[in-house]
């Protein structure tokens, strides 16, 4: 690159962006490290070694976020990624009503997550829930969808997938209308049916769509933190409390050395399961 | 069964579909914002005996010494002035890190990626902000929205920037044009399109943000609509319709975006994603 243009490409129009990124963000999550090492009050720390993350670990109430977040990403991204594929399909046929159902999949993702979140859980109230009281007009008793401990973590990812999949399916859907159509035409000539097309060309040559869809809906699902405030509170118990709102709870409790540790392992829980799944899933576009 | 006959079904499966999965809590949450407190706490699908909605919008409105209406002002004036700073912000930034390729550039691009997958440290960042004397400050949270939106926005910009032909800034070199002359003139204009989709994709992400706000700008006066409506959670126990007409008036502002920028917005989260 030539004088001038090093000139003209100057690092001052990086400047703002890299002052208010590095002071609002870069800054606080490497102090991170350091206060989540300490009893804090804001104004005065007192140096605690790994007591925090202990607690952590310990505290039955604490470490139970572990499996929470977990289960909540895992079940979150596959629904999403199987759902978001089958709407694409479906999406991208010949249907007269196509751009009607593209509105209704995706308006949800622009609706605040609090306002579903207070709608669904009216709508989940076990006797007079629209949901439940629909299920008894067939004959059926519905279960106590967000007060029952064994589904109420469940519950919410479901809600949480109808809000997301629209911008699973959006994604699939751009990847699959970038398939070129000579796959489709060879598919022809040597005869293959519908499942074929599906499985032998759309899976694999969405790949790309679908590695996005994994990643941010993984990670997504690993952050959370609104739905689940909004319709459980982390409650009943402690069964749908995920990291998130574990570091809300011990902020609120003013025990914020706690809170801060809490954030180094949603850290490193984000970043242990993300890169190497963005590696693994990028080697695996490589091979195709 | 024929093809044709097939095809009606499935798609006739999927529109009845739509309506129970879409339409039908949509429907419960506009009656239920039409009707009274006690035929509101029913919770069922049946039409009011008197529809209030008028009423009740006014209701909600005053309550708290009209908290709803400083909640609104507080979000625009959030979502303007944080658009209007990312806009500027990220654009001048992919501008440099597109065109200038050195040593520099792997490690901006990895600090970038991790901002998109680091959720970021809450009580430090309060800490921070209360040292520069920022916190619960419109302006702390200005700075908040604008430096977690920019890994996001400044990808999307870079990735426009690439197709803007170089040699339209050595046209302008030629012709004595300096840096900010070159930008501001010449190529922020030709940004325009992918301006429009950081603007509408940030708007409804700024609107809509709740933990944030919850964290950084606490207390009665600084109150978000969506922070307004989860307090109201606890205050309307017995008055769902008020919660309900709250809910409708703060999905409106982003329910008009969708209506005229659909293609928008639906462009801008692919553009994004996609390149990953």
């Amino acid at each position: 690159m030539s004088k001038v243009f090093r000139r003209i490409y100057t690092y001052k129009f990086l400047l703002p962006a890299a002052i208010v990124y590095f002071v609002i963000f870069i800054v606080p999550t490497a102090m991170s490290f350091f206060f989540s090492l300490t009893r804090w009050t804001l104004s005065d720390w007192d140096f605690i070694g790994l007591q925090n993350f202990i607690t952590f670990f310990q505290e039955p109430s604490l470490s139970i976020g572990f499996k929470n977040t977990f289960i909540y990403a895992v079940v979150t991204c596959s629904l999403k990624v199987v759902g978001g594929l089958l709407l694409g399909v479906l999406l991208t046929s010949k249907l007269r009503t196509k751009s009607y159902l593209r509105s209704v999949v995706f308006f949800p993702t622009l609706v605040s997550t609090i306002a579903v979140g207070i709608a669904f859980s009216m709508m989940m109230h076990p006797t007079t829930g629209l949901i439940n009281t629909t299920l008894a007009r067939l004959g059926i008793e519905g279960p106590d969808w967000l007060g029952d401990t064994s589904i109420a973590l469940l519950s919410v990812a479901f809600v949480d997938v109808w809000k997301g999949i629209g911008f699973a399916t959006v994604i699939y859907i751009a990847g699959i209308l970038s398939i070129p159509e000579e796959y489709y035409e060879a598919l022809q000539i040597d005869g293959g049916n519908g499942w074929n097309k599906f499985w032998n060309i759309v899976v694999p040559l969405s790949r790309p769509a679908t590695n996005s869809v994994i990643i941010l809906a993984f990670i997504g699902g690993l952050r959370s933190f609104d739905l689940i405030w909004a319709m459980t509170k982390g409650g009943p118990g402690f069964a749908t409390d995920v990291i998130a709102s574990i570091i809300y709870k011990q902020y609120q409790g003013g025990f914020y050395g706690l809170a801060t540790a809490g954030n180094v392992i949603l850290f490193v829980f984000v970043a242990a399961l993300a890169f190497p799944l963005s590696r693994y899933l990028s080697r695996q576009e490589v091979d195709l | 069964m024929s093809r044709s006959v097939r095809k009606w079904m499935l798609e006739a499966a999927a529109v009845l579909a739509s309506v129970v999965l879409f339409w039908v809590p949509l429907y419960f949450v506009v009656l239920t914002a039409m009707k009274s407190a006690r035929e509101a706490s029913l919770m069922n699908l049946e039409w009011p005996s008197e529809v209030q909605l008028w009423q009740n919008i006014k209701e909600v409105v005053a309550v708290r010494d009209h908290m709803l209406l400083r909640a609104f002002w507080n979000s625009s004036v959030l979502t303007v002035l944080s658009i209007a700073a990312t806009v500027v912000v990220c654009s001048m930034a992919a501008f440099v890190m597109q065109r200038r390729q050195d040593r520099a550039s792997p490690w901006i691009g990895f600090f970038v990626l991790a901002g998109l997958i680091i959720p970021p440290a809450i009580v430090p960042t309060i800490w921070v902000l209360n040292e520069l004397h920022l916190f619960k400050t419109m302006t702390g949270l200005v700075l908040i929205e604008v430096a977690l939106g920019f890994p996001f926005c400044v990808l999307l910009y870079r990735s426009f920037m690439a197709t803007i032909p170089r040699e339209i800034d050595e046209a302008a070199v030629v012709d004595g044009y300096g840096g900010y002359r070159l930008f501001f003139t010449i190529l922020f204009p030709l940004l325009q399109p992918v301006t429009a989709t950081v603007i509408v994709t940030q708007a409804v992400a700024i609107f809509n943000d709740f933990t944030n706000p919850l964290y950084f700008f606490p207390g009665a006066k600084n109150a978000t609509v969506q922070l307004t409506l989860y307090n109201f959670t606890s205050q309307f126990v017995s008055q769902y319709n008020l919660l309900f007409t709250n809910i409708l008036l703060i999905t409106l502002p982003p329910l008009v975006l969708f209506l005229f920028f659909n293609k928008k917005i639906v462009a801008g989260m692919t553009a994004g994603s996609i390149k990953g």
